[in-house]
């Protein structure tokens, strides 16, 4: 294209400006790349489960718990494909600092349930056979050295035994890889139920909540309600959502975290409105004399006008996608804590919208000054 | 002194002509008051939340758990504990010579948020008799306290805004029970606002317990430690104490991290493009001014004096900024409530976001860091023009 040396050339007039007008644009759309990747992350915590999966806990919260007693009752409503319990250890290995995402369940069901967790065959004979059974993932492994045979020791910041201690001697007996599963987001160990429910002193018979597979997602809403019809008026009341609702709910409560990052999204953008549209009146201001030239060869009002958006443009849209891309690079590390994320494409579509607007907003009132030159007094320093 | 008064007159000719750039300018004050005022917002925050939990606890209040738990939800206290913690010696006693102490339980309920109907999770606190005397700065503000053995609460009234239903006259459930909220309470903004209260007796029939979760005692001033060493001295009850404001403390500990993290994570990388924005104004500012300064540099003026003239400038601008900010992010942020979750299950606590002068000193400090940063490179620029070429200069 022709008209590009001139763009090019209009942008690179004065290096500084534009090199540090840039890199403003990059780190705001950097910033907007994270908070956008933390929002999509704290989301995703649930998202690698599909929606044929819901999740039962009692009514009132969480905590209250729920009797083991209503998995068959529960396995027999129609359209359930399967269920397995889950109960929350507050497990950590010898000292609290080294806590570990730790759930007590029947294994032999989980491994059932969950057919996506990778582990050998002989494993999963032992692990659902042996009564001290603990499987771990593999990065819990070889974060502490723990191999399969090895006897540990976890303890509880919640259950103490009946003996007073609040240590559990587990053997382990499988290695999980949960590469399918979303590797952060799954727990990484699973104690025997049975051994642990005999173990504790309080809460017997107990758990903390079920996960229910069912047969059609489109069928998700019909089995909730049955479920919790089945236990309505119960000493234990039930609630069945799908398992992303909870998900979003559970972020809900810690904040209204998209909220404050829209917020100070805005407000980065609010600035950045005054810089680009600044540099860009700037620019256009000193160069009156060299459009009024263009204006004399031939270009019209319109055409200058043009120039002068496709200019911002270029700025802005190049700025953005530098600083996506480094948002995306950041997140590369981070990936154990928050999960899997890369920006989902309606945050990239997102994004470019909002340079886009940028852009226009900065370039058209000095395009509109120029394209409206009149070429004489352009000429003369006027 | 001469070199003084000549720096004097560089700084004031030059803020005089500050308005002649009022469009850069105005880039680097909205630029730095951007980030000050989403920094100050977010330590409100935090400072906010300290406030509630951190500063509330009473001096001389002790918090008795069991040993290992790290909150009340997760921890009993054996019945045949009780009488050998309120028998100790630093157990402050009322008229009658009672120990002031109060066996507590907690409980969960479910809650409704007003804005956007999710769902909350609030305590239920039983209460033991001595609560009056335990806790004297609880007071009705609404309705009437609850009677003994009847499914009565009253309602923390930092509770009755941000969620819905939970006027006296209506009822929640809980415990297989329906219970009649029966009034509203304050409490001088401590965490205990953010719950609701009842009996403990009928709280722990309704759930048919017999231990509580933990005990409350006042002490007498000064006897923590000796508590602590009468309590120690009988091992087979397993028990941890701890003061009332650590106890607070510990649970608001995570998000109160968190927010710190946020607020300087979010501070640096605005602060970052705030410098950049900052530069740019005001190697401007030099370049528009770059006959001005070779004239000055060639009639005798030092160059120390053209880099404080740009420095002073970039300063006022930062300064400027910050204050616009802070002013910013106290006028719309100060006093609002916000709710977040503290402890092991998460229950709700409501505060207020407090833009308290600390908070608002530390956006400014940040404000001139982001401006004297921006002001160095061109006045070192500025210095060293090659005075013959920039004036000849169009």
């Amino acid at each position: 294209m022709k008209h590009f040396i001139l763009i090019w050339a209009g942008l690179w007039r004065k290096r500084t400006r534009t090199i540090l007008t840039l890199l403003s644009i990059v780190i705001a759309f950097l910033l907007f790349g994270i908070l956008a990747s933390i929002g999509q992350g704290l989301n995703a915590v649930y998202t690698h489960i599909n929606a044929s999966e819901l999740f039962v806990q009692n009514s009132i919260a969480m905590a209250n718990g729920l009797p083991l007693a209503y998995l068959p009752r529960i396995r027999k409503v129609p359209g359930v494909r399967a269920v397995t319990s889950w109960t929350f250890f507050g497990a950590y290995y010898r000292e609290p600092a080294n806590g570990l995402t730790m759930f007590a369940t029947d294994i032999g069901a989980l491994l059932r349930v969950f057919p996506a967790i990778g582990m050998p065959q002989d494993e999963r004979e032992k692990a659902t056979h042996l009564r001290t059974a603990l499987i771990v993932s593999q990065r819990t492994a070889a974060r502490y050295g723990w191999k399969v045979g090895d006897r540990v020791p976890i303890s509880s910041s919640i259950w103490e035994k009946k003996d007073g201690s609040r240590v559990y001697e587990a053997d382990i007996a499988g290695i999980m890889d949960l590469s399918r599963l979303g590797d952060s987001t799954f727990p990484e160990a699973f104690l025997q139920y049975d051994y642990f429910d005999q173990a504790r002193a309080l809460g017997n018979g107990t758990v903390h909540w079920f996960v229910v597979l069912i047969d059609d997602p489109h069928h998700a809403t019909q089995v909730a309600g049955a479920i919790d019809a089945l236990f309505a008026n119960s000493a234990y009341e039930t609630r069945t959502v799908n398992i992303s609702v909870w998900a979003q709910n559970q972020i809900k409560q810690v904040g209204d975290v998209q909220l404050i990052s829209r917020s100070i999204v805005g407000a980065v953008l609010f600035a950045l409105l005054f810089l680009t549209g600044n540099t860009m009146m700037q620019s256009v201001s000193e160069r009156i004399p060299e459009l009024a030239v263009l204006k004399t060869v031939g270009y019209s009002g319109a055409g200058i006008l043009t120039l002068i958006v496709l200019e911002a443009l270029l700025l802005c849209l190049s700025a953005a996608g530098v600083g996506l891309t480094l948002a995306n690079l950041i997140f590369k590390p981070f990936a154990p804590i928050f999960g899997e994320v890369s920006l989902p494409l309606p945050v990239v579509l997102g994004a470019a919208g909002i340079a886009v607007l940028l852009a226009l907003v900065s370039g058209l009132p000095p395009g509109w000054r120029a394209a409206r030159l009149s070429v004489v007094d352009a000429l003369a320093g006027r | 002194m001469k070199t003084l008064q000549c720096m004097a007159a560089v700084v004031w000719m030059n803020l005089c002509a500050l308005p002649q750039r009022a469009g850069t300018s105005l880039v680097m004050v909205v630029g730095i008051g951007g980030v000050v005022a989403v920094v100050v917002a977010v330590l409100a925050m935090v400072a906010g939340l300290v406030e509630t939990m951190q500063n509330k606890g009473h001096e001389d209040r002790a918090v008795i758990l069991r040993y290992g738990s790290s909150s009340e939800t997760g921890s009993w206290v054996p019945r045949d504990a009780v009488p050998i913690i309120m028998d100790a010696p630093e157990v402050r006693r009322d008229a009658r010579g009672r120990p002031i102490a109060s066996m507590e339980v907690v409980r969960l309920v479910r809650v409704v948020r007003s804005r956007d109907n999710t769902v909350g999770t609030v305590a239920l606190r039983g209460v033991g008799l001595e609560n009056a005397a335990l806790r004297p700065e609880v007071r009705i503000v609404q309705g009437r306290m609850f009677r003994p053995a009847l499914n009565e609460v009253i309602v923390g009234q930092a509770l009755i805004g941000p969620f819905k239903g939970l006027r006296p006259g209506s009822r929640v459930t809980t415990g297989r029970a329906q219970w009649t909220i029966v009034g509203v309470f304050a409490s001088g903004g401590d965490p205990h606002e953010s719950e609701m209260m009842t009996g403990v007796d009928t709280l722990m029939s309704a759930y048919q317990i017999t231990d509580p979760n933990s005990i409350e005692v006042a002490l007498k001033p000064g006897a923590f430690r000796g508590f602590v060493d009468t309590l120690s001295g009988h091992p087979q009850v397993h028990l941890t104490v701890m003061r009332e404001r650590d106890y607070y403390a510990s649970q608001s500990q995570a998000v109160s991290q968190l927010l710190g993290f946020l607020a300087f994570l979010v501070g640096s990388v605005m602060g970052l493009g705030a410098i950049f924005g900052a530069l740019n104004t005001m190697y401007s500012a030099v370049s528009t001014r770059t006959r001005e300064i070779a004239t000055l540099r060639a009639l005798g003026f030092g160059p120390a004096a053209i880099v404080v003239s740009v420095l002073v400038e970039a300063l006022l601008l930062g300064v400027t900024g910050g204050v616009a900010g802070a002013a910013l992010a106290w006028l719309i942020f100060d006093r609002v409530t916000a709710s977040t979750v503290s402890g092991a299950v998460g229950t709700q606590i409501v505060f207020h976001m407090a833009v308290t002068p600390g908070v608002m000193a530390a956006g400014l400090a940040w404000a001139t860091a982001l401006g004297a940063v921006g002001g160095l490179l061109p006045a070192l620029r500025a210095a060293r023009l090659p005075v013959a070429t920039a004036l000849a200069a169009s």
